[in-house]
């Protein structure tokens, strides 16, 4: 049994321990935000953040989020459901196109600007770089960043 | 069929019957009531194949078509409701159905195929559309970026249109009023001088009873209030919070699922041997280990499971031709062939003038070869379909480019009938191509035969890289001659492997007297070809622009003067060649170690220019800014066709700078993205997009025109910071110093 916090919402995982994150949430927990790229951590399609640090679900196990705090995609809005502003950022910059990145994009985001509230663009390449996107949104995506460290 | 009424008319119109479709109703009861229940909902009344009005007067627009990522779901829905004066705040888009009935017969004669401009890798469905098999048809397709020209123009627009001339005159006639005293704004009705007003949705039932508009008046430019404004794409707020549900999370609601990963033979052709599963089987949550033949499936209670178990399994193949080809060898086979067409082998596709004469009379020589390799389309969502068969009929969750072509592929593997099949549409995370093919849908359907239950089939990305169908690799070989002045007089061009568009290869609109073009079609590609984004462009964008390029070296003249010499009968791309320039300050000085280069093509009716900044300082091309113009005729959503450019650069410079797929012993060698690499945020450009709308008439593509010209701009600025001519793709990894 692992014990998780996912979303702020406390779990009793009854699972394999060495099975990746990404695998959990998505079909123990039906939550499908979060998505698979790659499986080798080379794509960051599956990022989502580990007691506040993003982290590629597809490469880490669950045993390394017991007694740990998960936030996924399903949790970067509000207690009220309001979108963080750096999802209002993507929204308004008309970021996605497939849209498929864009939930790791977005917790990738999320950490830098937490951490870096006015990135320059060498912050955006470091902390971003790690996320691949095929639709080519990484023009939009730096517009965003810095729109929503604006807001 | 005889004697319908003028519902049922209608009616037999969708199914074959004649060319009226536009505002045609759709009734549960009527024989093309089919297509409401799966379309509409309780409440809902279909006034035509595009438009649904809801009861609480949201405007659904319904599109034969689906979205990768590009944006034409929402770009059709605003064309239709610019001509239906809808609230684009109320108004929803989806897909059609994937039911025959939708793209029957006469609807796709009217609406699609007129002045349609398409590769011939579609027009043998489109044909196949006319010849009356409904269940063979296949034509419900997204390719070609054709959505906006030809289904926008020619379909959304009429039933737009059409729906509110029926609106008004249901209205008309229930106020008493003149047709003509009627204003429409915002989904509603009023009629100024009595004062009454009423929402769509209140005369949606009686509108369907009007007589159709035969010819529906559409709007001019000056009164598009939609049209070509950047109006938000409706799919993005699903987008960024984690809602938007692609096939790979398909849920069968009831049902606990299986999962199946999947493993196929290394070499294409091959069929698998033996399989040694002893230690697959003892692993946990595995549920079946099957050799189909083809693959080797392993199902489990757990996609992980099944993929750490399938790792497991050692499989042996059968032998095929192609077992002790590599990369090297396939490119000499390409070179034989084309040393043995020689001046005359190979089939003619253009023959203007006697090349072969100028050629031999011209002062100047020039001969390039150039060459590139096989592409995988990797789209960020693995591929992937879910299948449940049950009480004889067949359910299929995917995103699909195609879906009819999935619904027959799931009514072979189960041997039924297409009426019996379901294919539920999620989105997709990236097509490029990739999904407008079905053999997902067969491998899928052909595991849950075995297994019974409904079972979720995911690609690892190591399959879809090795396993895949890909954009050729080919070479590329030209003369041109030219006259004292530095004017070209001769043009000859042979490449291998013409596919589509039929004239990828053609530069009609360069003032060059003698042009021929032929191909060779009768060499066997060791790898299965696949549509990839811009098709034949992808390759001729850059051997065509960078050869002109070397041209316009051999003639001493500048890129961009040199191209605009041989544009005084093509006006328009003479104008975006231009603009481009200007915004790059073409012709200021660089910084040292970079350089510029310049390309011109026009793909799918869209006309591209582009400029590229690069820096040669290590050696290694890094492009540092990119300057785009671009004239579609007439960007519906400017903003959706500018990101459009902007993927299309980034898709095209990946493919540049690294795309490879190599083979070795027959088999493909890069297998994941940290060998088949993919440019990232660090590495993009500065990208300017410009757009002309150069003729409103002549509407071409968004979704593949920003990736050909990339390609060439960047190897053109490779040569002008060093000299040395990138003659093969990718760049990276290849030496250029300054």
């Amino acid at each position: 049994m692992i014990n998780v916090t996912i979303n702020g919402k406390p779990e009793l995982l009854d699972v394999d321990p060495d099975m990746p994150i990404l695998w959990v949430i998505r079909e123990n927990l039906e939550m499908t935000g979060t998505k698979f790229g790659c499986g080798i951590a080379f794509c960051g399609a599956c990022t989502v953040h580990l007691n506040g640090q993003p982290v590629r679900s597809c490469s880490t196990p669950i045993s390394a989020a017991e007694g740990l705090e998960i936030t996924t995609i399903e949790g970067l809005p509000d207690a009220d459901g309001k979108l963080a502003k750096v999802q209002q950022a993507w929204i308004d910059a008309q970021v996605p196109q497939c849209g498929y990145c864009q939930s790791g994009q977005l917790m990738s985001a999320a950490a830098l600007l937490r951490d870096n509230p006015d990135p320059t663009d060498d912050d955006i390449d470091a902390a971003m770089s790690g996320n691949i996107c095929r639709c080519g949104t990484y023009p939009r995506i730096r517009a965003a960043i810095k729109a929503a460290a604006r807001a | 069929m005889n004697k319908w009424s003028r519902r049922g008319f209608i009616g037999a119109g969708l199914l074959g019957g004649t060319a009226l479709v536009v505002g045609v109703a759709i009734r549960p009861g009527n024989p093309v009531g089919k297509l409401a229940k799966d379309a509409a909902l309780d409440g809902e009344q279909l006034i035509n194949a595009w438009v649904k009005i809801g009861e609480d007067n949201i405007v659904t627009a319904i599109v034969p078509h689906t979205d990768m990522g590009q944006g034409a779901l929402s770009t059709l829905a605003q064309m239709l409701a610019d001509e239906m004066d809808a609230d684009w705040d109320k108004m929803n888009v989806m897909s059609a159905p994937a039911n025959g009935d939708y793209v029957s017969s006469e609807m796709a004669r009217h609406f699609v195929a007129p002045n349609l401009e398409v590769g011939a890798w579609l027009e043998p469905t489109v044909d196949g559309a006319f010849q009356g098999l409904a269940s063979m048809m296949d034509l419900y397709l997204t390719g070609g970026s054709f959505s906006v020209r030809s289904t926008g123009q020619k379909g959304m627009r009429v039933a737009g249109a059409a729906a509110r001339e029926m609106l008004i005159g249901a209205a008309a006639g229930e106020w008493g009023v003149s047709a003509a005293e009627i204003t429409t704004e915002k989904s509603r009705l009023y009629h100024k001088a009595s004062g009454k007003a009423a929402d769509y949705s209140e005369f949606a039932i009686a509108a369907a009873d009007q007589s159709l508009p035969a010819k529906p008046t559409l709007k001019t430019i000056d009164e598009f209030k939609l049209m070509g404004t950047p109006a938000p794409r409706l799919d993005i707020p699903t987008k960024v919070d984690g809602t938007a549900l692609f096939g790979i999370d398909a849920q069968v609601p009831g049902q606990k699922l299986a999962y199946a990963a999947v493993l196929a033979p290394p070499v294409p052709g091959a069929k698998v041997a033996t399989v040694d599963d002893a230690e697959t089987r003892a692993m946990r949550g595995v549920q079946h280990v099957l050799n189909l033949g083809e693959f080797v499936a392993v199902v489990a209670d757990s996609y992980w499971h099944a993929q750490q178990a399938i790792n497991t399994v050692t499989a042996t193949y059968t032998k095929t031709p192609t077992d002790d080809l590599d990369q090297a060898g396939m490119f000499q086979i390409f070179d034989t062939a084309l040393n043995e067409a020689g001046d005359g082998g190979g089939d003619t596709l253009v023959d203007v003038g006697d090349s072969s004469d100028a050629f031999a009379a011209a002062a100047i020589k020039v001969e390039a070869e150039y060459q590139v390799p096989f592409l995988a389309h990797t789209a960020m969502e693995p591929i992937n379909c879910t299948v449940w068969f049950h009480d004889g009929q067949a359910e299929v969750w995917l995103g699909t480019q195609a879906p009819l072509r999935c619904r027959n592929a799931a009514a072979d593997v189960f041997d039924i009938s297409v009426d019996d099949v379901t294919v539920h549409l999620l989105h997709m995370g990236g097509g490029f191509g990739r999904r407008s093919d079905a053999a997902m849908v067969t491998m899928a359907a052909r595991i849950a035969k075995e297994i019974g239950g409904p079972v979720k089939m995911i690609w690892s990305r190591e399959e879809d890289v090795q396993k895949a169908a890909y954009r050729n690799a080919t070479t590329s070989r030209f003369k041109a001659g030219l006259d004292e002045s530095g004017k070209p007089v001769s043009w000859d061009n042979i490449f291998l492997f013409h596919n589509d568009p039929a004239d990828a290869a053609f530069v009609p609109y360069y003032d060059i007297g003698a042009q021929r073009v032929r191909a060779l079609n009768d060499v066997e590609l060791p790898l299965p070809f696949w549509a990839w984004r811009s098709v034949d462009h992808s390759q001729h964008g850059f051997f065509v622009e960078s050869f002109v390029d070397e041209l316009a070296h051999a003639a001493g003249k500048d890129a961009v003067d040199f191209r605009l010499s041989l544009l005084g009968n093509s006006p328009r791309f003479a104008t975006v060649l231009k603009k481009a320039a200007s915004m790059a300050g073409w012709g200021s000085a660089m910084p040292v170690n970079h350089g510029r280069g310049v390309a011109l093509v026009r793909s799918f009716n869209t006309i591209v220019a582009m400029v590229a900044d690069v820096d040669m300082s290590s050696g290694s091309p890094v492009v540092k800014k990119v300057f785009c113009c671009a004239d579609p005729g007439f960007a519906m959503n400017p903003d959706g066709f500018a990101a459009q450019m902007e993927g299309g650069i980034i898709y095209g410079l990946t493919a540049a700078l690294y795309g490879e797929i190599s083979i070795k012993n027959g088999a493909v060698e890069q297998s994941n993205f940290h060998d088949y690499q993919m440019l990232r945020m660090y590495e993009t450009p500065e990208i300017a997009i410009e757009i002309i709308n150069g003729n409103p008439d002549d509407i071409g593509g968004g979704g593949e025109p920003g990736t050909p010209p990339i390609a060439p701009a960047v190897a053109n600025a490779v040569f002008n910071a060093t000299g040395i001519r990138p003659r093969k793709l990718p760049m990276a990894g290849q030496a250029y110093s300054v």
